[in-house]
């Protein structure tokens, strides 16, 4: 190419605005339809009715009500154990005791991470027991539990806790590292301090990693105590969802199975995109700081 | 000579990087007056940000001393309103409104209905009574910067320190800025201590302009700018200072007094 050559010489021009007219308002509403397909409520509940389309086919196709029941037949299970109460009863049993451990443990989270924030010596502490215990998976602490507690609900409370604690401080701590220095000071520029600047500009501003952690906390929890459950459940007075499990299990009753199965997963989507999705939407999303 | 609002003498700072111990500032004095605009203006790495962190008692002297009033800075206070080079200084979880009653509610300066209507008069003089209800993530740069202004006027601050505030805007944006920043100090006469690395800024928005030597800060010269902004550029009193001080800057402290 030659080096010296220069751009053509073109005319100027000034143009009238193109009439836009045609395309009519600049701004319109969507139609019902886009608005439909855009929903995520809608997305989310086509996906969920192909899953179970997919079920019921295969099930059928199998015919072995012993492998694998119909979803129409686990949904006749649970309709019939709602109404006979004991489903409900199960229920309200394992989620009093997820209460329970996960408050328990929210509570030691939040003793850790301000312990952590306030010194060096209380990062280390934690970052150092974290990482001990993190990998720990709950239930093998489970016969400890059972040594110290005995049967019943201090046990499963003691491995709730060590399911939430870590998950949510470690979630805690990182989200509190990565607030934005300018924010910190013009924090502090205004005279905030101590517990007051943790409250009102660590906590808010940390708020997407405190409500991931807060997700996987929970997700922990309910399956630590799910397991715990079938694994001891048999000796349990009033035994929770695991224990409905696991005495369908021995009677060769695949459909409660499902039904107790189908229980977990309903309330696991409940909390999910009931009460976190509140949550978001009320906070992250509505500040733009999670899309 | 009344006292001066804001003293500074014989300040050192330093800061500790992983390897280095940096010396940004040497010795700087300087003081600022009630109603200045005070500019001070430097090259990158004089440490001139760095300087105006101390003054908002983020980071103590090695050596001298900041007053502020006769007395000495030792930490944060919102008498020393800072507004920031970056966007984030506002804060995502509270609307523009929120966003400047903050430091009223917190400092409890002004019972709640009065901060509620100072809050409403400084949105409303940056021209963002529209957006009062809007969430920082929804505001174009110009505008958050607008609200942190907002933000730190509606306190009435001893001090307002900016920190290259307009740096992070476009150029039409930025010269919007500085109209603005100049009429609502003919309104207010509010006292200013004003980062930049730009000699145009600086002549514009100045009253007073301390120009620092790089690596580390020393003050080179303190001048006079007052009288000149937007209508003056291209003037050729602008021109002079302009090029005094980019004589100065450059010129390695060796002599070309103007």
């Amino acid at each position: 190419m030659n080096p010296q050559q220069t751009p053509p010489q073109r005319p100027e021009l000034e143009v009238k605005l193109a009439d836009t007219a045609v395309i009519g308002d600049v701004e319109r509403p969507l139609t019902l339809y886009e608005r439909v397909a855009g929903n995520d409520a809608v997305q989310r509940l086509t996906i969920l009715v192909a899953l179970i389309v997919v079920w019921e086919i295969y099930a059928r196709w199998l015919n072995n009500s012993l492998l694998f029941p119909t979803f129409s037949e686990t949904v006749r299970t649970f309709g019939k154990d709602i109404a006979n109460g004991v489903l409900i009863d199960r229920t309200f049993t394992s989620l009093r005791t997820l209460a329970i451990g996960y408050a328990f443990g929210l509570a030691f989270a939040a003793v850790f991470t301000t312990m952590a924030v306030a010194s060096g010596t209380g990062t280390r502490i934690l970052s150092t027991l974290t990482a001990m215990f993190n990998p720990l998976p709950a239930i093998a602490l489970l016969p400890l539990a059972l040594i110290w507690f005995g049967l019943g609900t201090p046990s499963l409370v003691f491995v709730i806790i060590h399911s939430v604690l870590w998950a949510v401080a470690l979630n805690t701590l990182s989200g509190f590292r990565s607030v934005p220095e300018t924010l910190r000071m013009s924090g502090r520029n205004v005279g905030l301090t101590g517990a007051r600047y943790v409250g009102l500009i660590l906590i808010p501003a940390a708020f997407p990693s405190i409500l991931a952690g807060l997700k996987i906390g929970w997700a922990f929890a309910w399956r630590t105590l799910v397991a715990a459950e079938l694994v001891f459940g048999v000796s349990a007075r009033s035994g929770g969802i695991g224990w409905y499990i696991f005495e369908a299990r021995n009677d060769l009753d695949t459909a409660t199975v499902f039904s107790g199965l189908l229980t977990v997963i309903l309330i696991g989507l409940v909390v999910e995109s009931v009460i976190f999705r509140a949550i978001e939407t009320r906070t992250v999303n509505l500040w733009g700081m999670q899309r | 000579m009344t006292s001066a609002l804001l003293d500074a003498k014989g300040v050192t700072l330093q800061y500790k990087t992983p390897r280095h111990l940096v010396t940004a500032t040497y010795r700087v004095d300087f003081s600022v007056h009630q109603g200045d605009r005070y500019v001070i203006l430097g090259p990158s790495g004089c440490g001139k940000s760095t300087l105006l962190k101390a003054v908002g008692g983020f980071m103590p002297p090695a050596e001298g001393s900041i007053r502020i009033r006769e007395r000495e800075i030792t930490s944060p206070g919102p008498d020393r309103m800072m507004v920031f080079q970056e966007f984030e200084q506002l804060m995502p979880w509270k609307t523009a409104y929120q966003n400047v009653i903050f430091p009223m509610k917190v400092t409890r300066k002004f019972a709640s209905n009065e901060a509620a209507e100072r809050a409403e008069a400084a949105i409303a003089k940056v021209g963002l009574t529209e957006f009062r209800d809007i969430y920082p993530h929804m505001l174009s740069g110009g505008m958050k910067m607008r609200v942190a202004i907002a933000r730190a006027m509606a306190l009435e601050p001893d001090i307002l320190l900016m920190d290259e505030p307009f740096a992070a805007l476009d150029a039409l944006t930025r010269r919007t800025m500085q109209q603005e920043l100049l009429s609502l100090w003919d309104q207010l006469r509010f006292t200013v201590l004003f980062v930049t690395h730009s000699i145009e800024e600086a002549i514009i928005i100045g009253s007073r302009i301390l120009l620092l030597s790089p690596h580390p800060g020393r003050v080179r010269a303190e001048l006079d700018a007052g009288g000149l902004d937007h209508t003056s550029i291209g003037t050729p009193e602008f021109g002079t200072l302009s090029q005094r001080i980019h004589a100065l800057l450059f010129d390695n402290g060796q002599g070309a007094r103007a």
